[in-house]
């Protein structure tokens, strides 16, 4: 028999430390670490170094750093990270677009190996070859899950993959000698603001195309009008963030090659469609993959992840260095920097190592079958999940009417906010008191008071309802109590942060304890203004 | 101290509730009040007034004489000040006016008004520009954006004010509607002027637009990449708007915010230019090409006819569909939810020839491609 | 119907649960949820990946088997460095960062997600003494992506679109640079003074002009000298409007005056010295600083975190002046924003927070020293030109082998037969310096250690 709490976590309270800023703990006298002194015959002959050095080059002051006993340093972070709602510890479907799987503990015990924490990247590549292999063969799976002929494991993460296609069209274009007449980059509202952004750092001007108001497609007709000899390239999701397969989308890439141009795939939504469709089946010149959504690499509070980009067979020259490849005759794997027109480095050494070997990892556990139902259970759980969110009071799922969607929905609280006063941030605020997390949209916000909800296939429908249980009691509440979902969090770590201006405004903001300490005295008490 | 200046239109909003559209004029306000209507403003004044009641101690209030305020405020239990004019129980138009200039005298903090759009262009009449607003709606007619989406909203941002929260303004289109044309069930609304109002508070859209911040921000990039652009040796009649405005500025001109005026080059060859102003400026025009520079206006983003007709179908027809330039902040196209842009330059089947998609500019080096309808 | 898959990481795999499932949803097939897909779109049959491990143990058997190909730097002694070093990783950073509360969490509000917002605020807090500067961001990529938004920062900051940047600059830090410059920026190369290394200021004070967003140099410099003359190349760039930029190692920062203290506008680098893992250069993140100003502030592209009240009194955090990021809101592309490295920032909290000051000190100290003492050793060796370029040295330097008569390559191999990794192979990537190699010490290389070393690598050279 089940217990009442079970169901929807009303009783649920996060950890509540009140925890200090760190400088706070500071004891003076208290160490945290010890050094290894410094050998007599080192002092002999190197200790005079620092007489013989110009003046300014050493450092007057010690750093204000706090001074805090080991243990007290262990106890202040277990206070943190108890603070913290990692995925492992609710059921994180609320992050859409973020894909919040499971992240396989084993493959933790992989990566902390000293085998593989401990590589100098600089290393001869004979002490290499275990984890030059992991990184070949992982791009062998990635060159099958796409279709397409070579990958670089290099971009620290989804925006930075993005940096390098639009960096390797750029060299494309130049190489072309057609850097004056392509100079346009089209993309769509939905896609990653990072796409448009990227792209004007590369000095492309950018079209962006809107979605159709009733299909949620983008507008193929106002797409046709963009597309032109100056169309560098096409940068496009599909499914987009709202969870829309476009049908037509080889309409798009078909138009663009037509022109002359390129199509890049953006597969941050590769959860729902991974076996089902690929970058080459839809015609595109180039995609890319997170590690950390669809590959398992947990989230680390922002990073590291890591971004992979794949191209074409007349791309390859343009890829960044190095690349990992086999020699067949000597029996070994090696870091490849024979890529003739290559764009360079786009980031330090190789790339996110440890997430590539997690991939991998959740690769061979899962194989081609199990990758399969990955994607069909993520899209089952989502339309699942959709089917009772329209069933509740204030939610709405702009566009596509009646269709089923992919592998995550972005659904809109207008109606509650229109009916109750109570809009997606106090629901936001008020889910943390039921362990739960929801987020909101990318910006812009085309739909009003977006939400986005995004299953994937790591919870089980038990775990699906209880998260559904949270939203209704919200919104009944929202209905008949509005002001406790709007004074919310009540359960959580802290109380409402009410006054933005703290974060808004320049006089106000203090974005290090320093500065904080140059503004206030006491609590928020401005020095020097009455 | 904060001083709240506060006006109440009693009337606004009467003429819904019976089946009238506005309350403009005597004669309708009598129409109204002979079917049995009741004004609705001072209700919606007193919901705000009661939301402030708790901060009552952090703000002076000053307000106008009886129905236009002070009774209101007594009812709410909250001291005030009260300007001295005269105000009868048959209020007008120009009892606005006259407050709106005293609350200026006053040098109040935030003016908040209680009404429609009328109400709006009477304050827009006198207040200007330079000087924060708010709009609480009620009236029937509220095309402006100078209004909060509802009472509470303006209560919202109005006790933020007043705690403190420091205003990010931006200008809001104030638009008025030919009455007559109204009557008869046709909205035909007009760019009447702007005023300053405060901005959105993160994560809470309360006017209808983007945040102020961004919004001034991307006109400016806007008129950045205009600027970039352009051709030295084209004419471009650049229409009203802040947006356009922003573009002069750029080029270090200062034309009208109303009005049409003239660029070539880095000069303003004309100011505030009529329909056969512009005529006779194409006609005499020997550059190598002209385009027309406009930007939506009024909620439902007409780029032609509300505000901007002297860009007639004569001058339109001259320069060509292809001649037409659009800019508008990506807020004004989100806040169309999907719909097109309008036009209705006065020639019914021009507007069908001009039917069609467009480049719109909407940031530094972005555009898009944007539909525009009859 | 396809056959059945059941996974421990799927929950929803088992056939009956999808029937439920189905049911509610109205739909008899989870093939029909594809029915948007057109069939030249759909891929046939399974995906091209090899037979999966599907338990545990089996998995576990398998990528061992490949790792266990690996030799780490720490099996061996290594004295490999090149902008990723091997100093010693404190267990707490360790056991924290293995923290499944901060390793699967992700975008939460500051509420759920309070413990990740103060313990980035608490890194960034303390990277601002350690830097001795009033702003630092949530990490991004790694030091190179740190250096090129940093100049790109200067140059908006500016108004101005050409850098110069000294040659001495790591070679993949350059192409990052030069890269993400590209186009809109021009990327000016200045010489160095061939002995001692440092920035050739005479050429600098004469071209630098009003065109010049900023002037960048390292120090220490990839090549592991101190560069001494920051205060006059700092007026230098200010003489003409210019920004200073300098990348440096916070390593170093507990004994070398950080660059805030010589002129620097904007202070750069990376993470990874401060309780990171090598991860074979998978382990990184950037980080930059400069003065609280606004109009530095308003120019990063990366988050930034500000401490804010609650309603009850408590320490709430929020994202500062976030429209600055979601939009490309000024002329210039502000950049973008991207998840970078949150892990690694909060992982150099804590060891910050567990060095200290002494500790930072003493970090520097043993570098220094031990670095010196190495140079002093080699420089007894015949034929060896120790150091081969650069006066003072922090924990780099390095050793030219011409006259040995012997390249780089062959000793490094020599050496590794004997479990050592000699320093980096420089002769590609500077040839103007010959046969070199780039040898970094640090504090986890004893007296005994380097002892060692020295004597294995005269009887290498004897041979």
């Amino acid at each position: 028999m089940e217990s009442a709490a079970y169901k929807d976590n009303k009783n649920f309270h996060q950890a509540r430390w009140e925890e200090p800023v760190i400088f706070e703990l500071s004891t003076p006298g208290e160490r945290g670490i010890f050094l290894p002194t410094i050998e007599p015959e080192i002092e002999e002959l190197a200790g005079d170094v620092f007489d013989q050095m110009p003046e300014g080059v050493i450092r007057a002051d010690l750093p204000a750093l706090p001074e805090m006993a080991q243990m007290r340093v262990l106890k202040h972070y277990l206070h943190l990270s108890q603070e913290n709602l990692g995925a492992d510890f609710n059921v994180d479907i609320g992050q859409g677009t973020c894909t919040m799987k499971y992240s396989p503990k084993i493959n933790e015990h992989f990566v902390r190996s000293p085998k593989v924490a401990d590589l100098h990247p600089l290393q001869d590549e004979k002490t290499m070859q275990g984890t030059l292999e992991i990184l070949y063969q992982t791009e062998q799976f990635l060159k099958s899950i796409s279709g397409l002929d070579r990958f670089t494991l290099q971009p620290g993460g989804g925006s930075q993959a993005i940096l390098a296609i639009v960096s390797i069209i750029r060299a494309w274009v130049d190489a072309k000698g057609l850097a004056d007449t392509k100079d346009e980059i089209i993309t769509t509202i939905f896609s990653h603001p990072s796409n448009c952004a990227v792209a004007k750092v590369k000095g492309f001007k950018v079209i962006t195309i809107y979605a159709d108001p009733v299909t949620g497609r983008p507008d193929f007709q106002a797409f046709k009008e963009a597309v032109s000899e100056r169309t560098a390239a096409l940068l496009i999701t599909n499914p987009e963030d709202i969870g829309i397969y476009n049908e037509h989308i080889q309409d798009f890439t078909d138009l663009v090659h037509a022109h002359g141009g390129l199509c890049s795939y953006d597969q941050a939504n590769a959860n729902g469609i991974l076996g089902i469709t690929r970058a080459k089946e839809a015609n595109f010149d180039i995609c890319f993959f997170n590690i950390h959504k669809s590959f398992s690499s947990p989230h680390g509070c922002g990073g590291p992840g890591s971004g992979v980009v794949g191209v074409k067979e007349h791309l390859i020259d343009y890829l960044p260095v190095p690349l990992i490849s086999y020699d067949q005759r000597n029996e070994r794997y090696y870091l490849d920097y024979d890529v003739p027109n290559s764009v360079g480095k786009i980031k330090d050494f190789y790339g996110i190592v440890p997430a590539i070997i997690r991939a991998y990892a959740w690769i061979m556990s899962l194989g081609a079958r199990g990758l399969l139902e990955v994607a069909r259970v993520s899209v089952l759980n989502n339309n699942y999940v959709m089917q009772k969110l329209l069933q509740m009071r204030g939610i709405t799922a702009p566009y596509a009417d009646g269709e089923k969607r992919i592998e995550q929905v972005r659904f809109s609280f207008e109606k509650l906010k229109e009916e109750t006063g109570c809009g997606f941030s106090d629901v936001q605020r008020r889910i943390c008191d039921f362990a739960c997390h929801i987020w909101s949209s990318h910006e812009p916000f085309i739909i009003p008071e977006p939400f986005t909800i995004e299953p994937t296939e790591s919870y089980s429908k038990k775990e699906l309802d209880q998260y559904l249980s949270a939203i209704e009691q919200i919104i009944e509440e929202a209905y008949t109590d509005p002001d406790l979902v709007k004074k919310a969090p009540h359960n959580s770590v802290i109380h409402h942060v009410a006054e933005h201006e703290y974060l808004d405004d320049p006089e106000l903001w203090a974005i290090t304890w320093r500065m904080y300490q140059k503004k206030y005295d006491g609590y928020f008490i401005r020095i020097g203004v009455k | 101290m904060f001083k709240l200046g506060l006006i109440v239109n009693p009337i606004a909003g009467m003429g819904g509730s019976v089946g009238l559209k506005g309350t403009d004029g005597t004669e309708t306000l009598q129409m109204a009040l002979q079917r049995g209507a009741v004004p609705s403003s001072p209700k919606r004044a007193a919901f705000v007034l009661e939301k402030l009641s708790s901060i009552s101690d952090k703000f002076q209030l000053i307000t106008c004489p009886g129905i236009m305020g002070e009774d209101i405020a007594k009812k709410c239990d909250i001291a005030c000040e009260v300007l001295k004019m005269d105000v009868t129980d048959n209020t007008k138009p120009d009892h606005t006016r006259q407050a709106a200039g005293m609350l200026l005298q006053e040098n109040v903090n935030l003016l908040l008004f209680v009404g429609g759009d009328g109400t709006a262009r009477d304050l827009a009449a006198v207040v200007g520009e330079k000087h924060l607003c708010l709009g609480v709606p009620a009236g029937v007619k509220i095309h402006s954006s100078v209004f909060a989406l509802s009472p509470s909203y303006a209560a919202e941002i109005t006790g933020g004010l007043i705690r403190g929260r420091k205003a990010r303004s931006r200008l809001a289109e104030v638009m008025d509607i030919d009455e007559d044309a109204f009557r008869a069930g046709e909205v035909k609304a007009s760019l009447f002027g702007y005023l300053l109002v405060p901005g959105v508070e993160r994560g809470l859209q309360v006017l209808k637009a983007g945040s102020p911040a961004s919004e001034s921000v991307r006109q400016q990039a806007i008129a950045s990449y205009f600027v970039e652009e352009m051709n030295n040796d084209y004419l471009y009649l650049v229409g009203p708007g802040t947006t356009t405005r922003e573009l002069l500025r750029k080029i270090g001109c200062e034309g009208t915010l109303l009005g049409v005026d003239a660029l070539k080059g880095d000069q303003l060859i004309g100011e505030d230019l009529n329909e056969n102003e512009c005529l006779a400026l194409i006609e005499s025009f020997s550059g190598s090409g002209i385009r027309i520079v406009v930007t939506p206006i009024g909620g439902q983003g007409f780029i032609f006819g509300r505000g901007n007709q002297q860009l007639s179908p004569r001058v339109i027809s001259k320069v060509g569909r292809d001649g037409i330039m659009i800019l508008s902040t990506p807020g004004k196209l989100q806040a169309l939810q999907g719909r097109p842009f309008r036009l209705d330059t006065g020639d019914p089947i021009l507007d069908i020839k001009l039917t069609g998609f467009y480049r719109v500019y909407t940031g530094y080096r972005e555009s898009t491609y944007y539909r525009v309808e009859n | 119907m396809k056959e059945p898959f059941i996974h421990p990481y799927i929950p929803n795999s088992d056939p009956e649960i999808q029937k439920e499932m189905l049911k509610d949803i109205g739909v008899t097939d989870i093939d029909d949820f594809f029915a948007c897909i057109p069939d030249a779109q759909r891929y046939q049959g399974l995906l091209d990946l090899p037979k999966p491990y599907l338990s545990e143990v089996e998995l576990k058997k398998h990528v061992y088997s490949i790792i266990n190909k690996n030799t780490s730097a720490e099996e061996l002694v290594s004295f490999l460095g090149g902008g990723c070093w091997q100093h010693h990783v404190p267990a707490i950073c360790d056991e924290i960062n293995s923290r499944s509360e901060f390793l699967t969490a992700y975008a939460g509000e500051p509420y759920e997600d309070h413990g990740r917002f103060q313990a980035l605020f608490e890194y960034t807090s303390m990277m601002a003494e350690l830097l001795d500067v009033d702003v630092v961001n949530v990490p991004t990529y790694d030091g190179s992506q740190a250096a090129a938004t940093a100049l790109r920062m200067a140059c908006r900051i500016t108004n101005r679109s050409r850098v110069i940047v000294v040659n001495t600059t790591a070679p993949d830090r350059l192409s990052v640079i030069k890269g993400y410059l590209y186009p809109d920026f021009e990327v000016i190369e200045i010489g160095h003074d061939p002995i001692i290394g440092l920035l050739d200021l005479a050429e600098l004070e004469n071209i630098v002009d009003e065109t010049i967003g900023a002037v960048y140099f390292e120090n220490p410099s990839y090549l592991g000298f101190i560069e001494t003359q920051g205060q006059m190349i700092s007026k230098a760039a200010h003489s003409c409007g210019a920004l200073t930029v300098v990348y440096t190692d916070p390593s170093s920062l507990g004994i070398l005056a950080p660059p805030s203290s010589y002129g620097a506008d904007l202070t750069c680098g990376d993470i990874q010295p401060l309780g990171i893992h090598m991860f074979m250069g998978g382990g990184r993140g950037g980080f930059i600083g400069s003065p609280g100003d606004e109009k530095f502030i308003q120019e990063y592209p990366s988050r930034l975190f500000g401490i804010a009240p609650t309603t009850h009194g408590e320490w709430g955090f929020g994202d500062v002046a976030w429209e600055r990021t979601s939009f490309a809101n000024r002329e210039d592309a502000k950049e973008f924003v991207g998840t970078a490295a949150a892990l690694w920032g909060i992982t150099a909290g804590v060891y910050l927070a567990l060095m200290g000051p002494k500790g930072m000190r003493e970090l520097g100290e043993n570098c220094i020293k031990r670095a010196n003492y190495a140079i002093k050793k080699m420089a007894s060796i015949d034929n060896l030109k120790v150091p081969a370029i650069g006066k003072y040295f922090y924990k780099e330097f390095v050793v030219n082998f011409d006259e040995t008569g012997k390249k780089v390559s062959d000793i490094n191999d020599r050496l590794l037969e004997r479990g050592i990794l000699g320093g980096h192979d420089l002769s590609s990537s500077y040839p103007q310096l010959g046969q070199s190699a780039l040898y970094c010490f640090t504090e986890i290389h004893s007296l005994d250690t380097i002892d060692r070393f020295v004597a294995e690598l005269v009887s290498i050279l004897k041979e």
